[in-house]
């Protein structure tokens, strides 16, 4: 049941049943790659050949999925997707943690210890959001070169959080303005310091942002390529550039079966963190006061 | 020695001036009030004084030690704040004990300073609750607690009532002043509520655009104000300004009210509240102040004789509140409010006697506002 009172004529009943219609096709329409990957990815080699795309599988397999994840070949090593896949796992960890902690300390001060040139300082961050990737390609290639960290996962590591800064430190900023100055100013009294104050009173209170913050630099690090296939060294290579390769590796025959499993398993990890906390997602962003 | 001294301190944000060179000595023990109207500097002085924001120019000792540039942390000073600014993820507990557990008390002594808090303040039970799970009342309640639990020379209210219903409000504000008179601690107490300010202070300071107008008793401030402004602010309803004209000599003035008829209304100046000022101003236009408290009615039926001039004038508003009434009646071309016992038969549209109680009156220049006598 909604909480609308519609029109109950014969034309508003028609017209609604049409525009159901519509939205059950476009829905379908939107699925059916996802449901095409799916099948594929279950179905045997040969039936992929003799059958048409759509069609149900004869014979359910999963033995693509273990050949994308154990032994398919990514250009020289056939190792499959397993070890790059732990690549990514090893980048995203840190680099989310990082983050999001640089970005809830920036956000604190701020708003909390409002300096001098605090908003410029802002808008400089601000500016972050709208560089695109390609651009800092070149300078970021000569820095990671200088500090000793090409090719290596901390490097990646590194980009990750200079990139990602920019957008949690917005988050947190605007989350931490409706928080009331007054509390800050109690804690002051009670002669709590910057930190104690970060870590016992704000902190406790940034659930909502945090997780906004985690599922967005998730997403935004798991699914990157460009970085991946820039600055990873041949061992750190994240598991989007492993695919690529793997997809673009040909021995003989095209394995779609192969291809489309390892490209789930490449999607997982995101489409898993927005089924769990995808809620929470949608309520971060539009939270933001705290309720004394 | 004071317990907090304040010395010419400036205060600018930007361009606008905010503090306008304040100067104040508060006594060990002594209750002082920051009254005035919203957006007159009280809160910055609060913060000010607690140390949240830095001052532009002058000192600021605490116990005789200058702590103009110490932190909130170095200047043993507790505060209440107006929107309570309880740690939302802590309990009642955890919010009272905060203070001491930053300034590393033992635990035993942190126990015991929330015990005798929640005893003192009634909030024993809600002792495991967090902020959300509390009514205002209680907050504010918990609010105070974190201010007591430690013992510092200074505590600071800024408005601590002002969220909380009527009713309540009058409540807590017996309960502050029993506080007080219990504890004997120093308090500087911000409020813009002028009956607040009467009842709870030992001294007021009328704040007006970042200066203090008048410092002295609640008595001093309400029977002596000190110009126009505080006449009116202290006092509800209103102390009523009325045109005049000075006329006489020493030891025999007279004010003139111009009423509408023929006569004007003669009000003679009581002789013992002259100024020496009064003679420069003889025929020059004067603001007279009376309270409606300085008029009471003339009425037949009860026969005794009142002191005063009388007014003979008509009723157009009545107003009971109870414990008595409040009238308008025409002055002229305006109107005054009078204050009446309950037993007054006043009937709007009648005409009315009154008898003026010109031995406290006071009087202002127009111009400047400033007293006259
Ligand atoms: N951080 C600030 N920046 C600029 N102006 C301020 C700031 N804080 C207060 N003011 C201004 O100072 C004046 C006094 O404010 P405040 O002390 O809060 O008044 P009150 O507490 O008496 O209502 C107001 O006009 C307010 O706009
Ligand atoms: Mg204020």
């Amino acid at each position: 049941m909604d909480n609308i009172i519609r029109r109950r004529t014969p034309g508003a009943r028609l017209l609604r049943a049409g525009l159901y219609a519509l939205l059950l096709v476009m829905a379908l329409v939107y699925l059916l790659p996802l449901v095409v990957m799916v099948l594929t990815s279950l179905k045997p080699l040969e039936e992929i050949r003799a059958g048409g795309l759509l069609s149900l599988p004869d014979s359910l397999t999963l033995a693509a999925w273990l050949k994308a994840w154990g032994t398919a070949c990514t250009g020289m090593r056939c190792e499959g997707l397993s070890g790059y896949f732990m690549n990514s796992v090893s980048i995203v960890i840190p680099a989310v943690a990082i983050s999001t902690l640089v970005g809830a300390l920036n956000g604190y001060a701020l708003t909390k210890w409002r300096f001098r040139g605090a908003n410029l300082c802002f808008a400089m961050l601000l500016f972050g959001c709208f560089i695109p990737f390609q651009v800092v390609l070149m300078p970021m290639a000569q820095t990671l070169g200088w500090l000793g960290l090409a090719s290596s996962t901390s490097g990646l590591v590194l980009v990750h959080v200079v990139y990602g800064i920019a957008f949690t430190t917005l988050f947190f900023r605007n989350y931490y303005v409706s928080v009331p100055d007054e509390m800050i100013s109690a804690a002051k009294l009670d002669g709590a310091g910057f930190f104690r104050i970060f870590w016992r009173i704000l902190l406790p209170v940034s659930g909502p942002i945090i997780t906004v913050s985690v599922i967005w630099q998730f997403t935004q690090i798991w699914n990157d390529f460009l970085f991946g296939v820039a600055f990873a060294g041949f061992d750190s290579q994240p598991v989007t550039v492993a695919l690529n390769n793997l997809v673009n590796t040909s021995t003989g025959v095209k394995e779609y079966n192969v291809d489309m499993a390892g490209a789930m398993i490449a999607a997982l990890p995101t489409l898993v963190v927005y089924v769990l906390a995808g809620k929470y997602f949608v309520r971060g962003l539009t939270a933001g006061s705290v309720k004394g | 020695m004071s317990a907090l001294e304040i010395r010419n301190v400036r205060k600018t944000f930007g361009t606008t001036e905010v503090l306008k060179d304040i100067s104040l000595a508060i006594d060990s023990g002594e209750f002082l009030i920051l009254v005035g109207p919203s957006g007159c500097g009280k809160s910055t002085l609060m913060n000010a004084i607690a140390g949240l924001e830095p001052v532009t120019a002058g000192e600021m000792l605490i116990g005789g030690e200058d702590v103009t540039w110490r932190t909130p942390a170095e200047r043993d000073i507790a505060m209440v704040f107006q929107s309570y600014a309880l740690y939302p993820s802590m309990t009642v507990r955890q919010n009272i004990v905060f203070g001491l557990e930053v300034r590393k008390v033992p635990k035993a002594e942190r126990e015991e300073a929330v015990a005798r808090v929640a005893e003192l303040l009634q909030i024993t039970p809600l002792l495991d609750r967090k902020p959300s799970q509390l009514s205002g009342g209680q907050r504010q309640r918990v609010a105070m607690g974190r201010a007591l639990a430690r013992e510092p020379q200074i505590y600071l209210f800024d408005e601590p009532l002002s969220n909380l219903d009527a009713k309540l409000r009058v409540e807590m504000r017996t309960e502050i002043k029993k506080l007080h008179q219990r504890l004997g601690t120093t308090i500087v107490y911000v409020t813009h509520d002028q009956i607040e300010a009467m009842t709870l202070a030992d001294r007021i300071a009328v704040m007006r655009d970042g200066r203090i107008l008048q410092l002295g008793t609640p008595d001093e401030v309400y029977n002596d104000p000190a110009d126009i402004f505080v006449a009116g602010f202290m006092g509800s309803p209103s102390m009523n300004f009325i045109r005049a004209t000075l006329a006489g000599q020493p030891g025999s003035y007279r004010l003139s009210v111009d009423v509408g008829g023929e006569q004007p209304l003669v009000l003679p100046w009581p002789a013992e509240r002259e100024t020496p000022a009064l003679v420069r101003h003889v025929g020059e236009p004067v603001t007279l102040g009376l309270r409606p408290e300085h008029f009471s009615e003339e009425d037949a039926r009860l026969g005794d004789r009142i002191e005063g001039t009388l007014l003979n004038t008509t009723t157009t508003v009545v107003e009971p509140t109870g414990a008595d009434l409040l009238l308008r009646v025409a002055l002229g071309e305006s109107e005054i409010t009078v204050r009446l016992g309950p037993k007054s038969r006043a009937v709007p549209g009648e005409p009315i006697a009154l008898r003026v109680d010109m031995s406290r009156a006071v009087l202002f220049e127009p111009e400047t506002e400033s007293r006259l006598a």
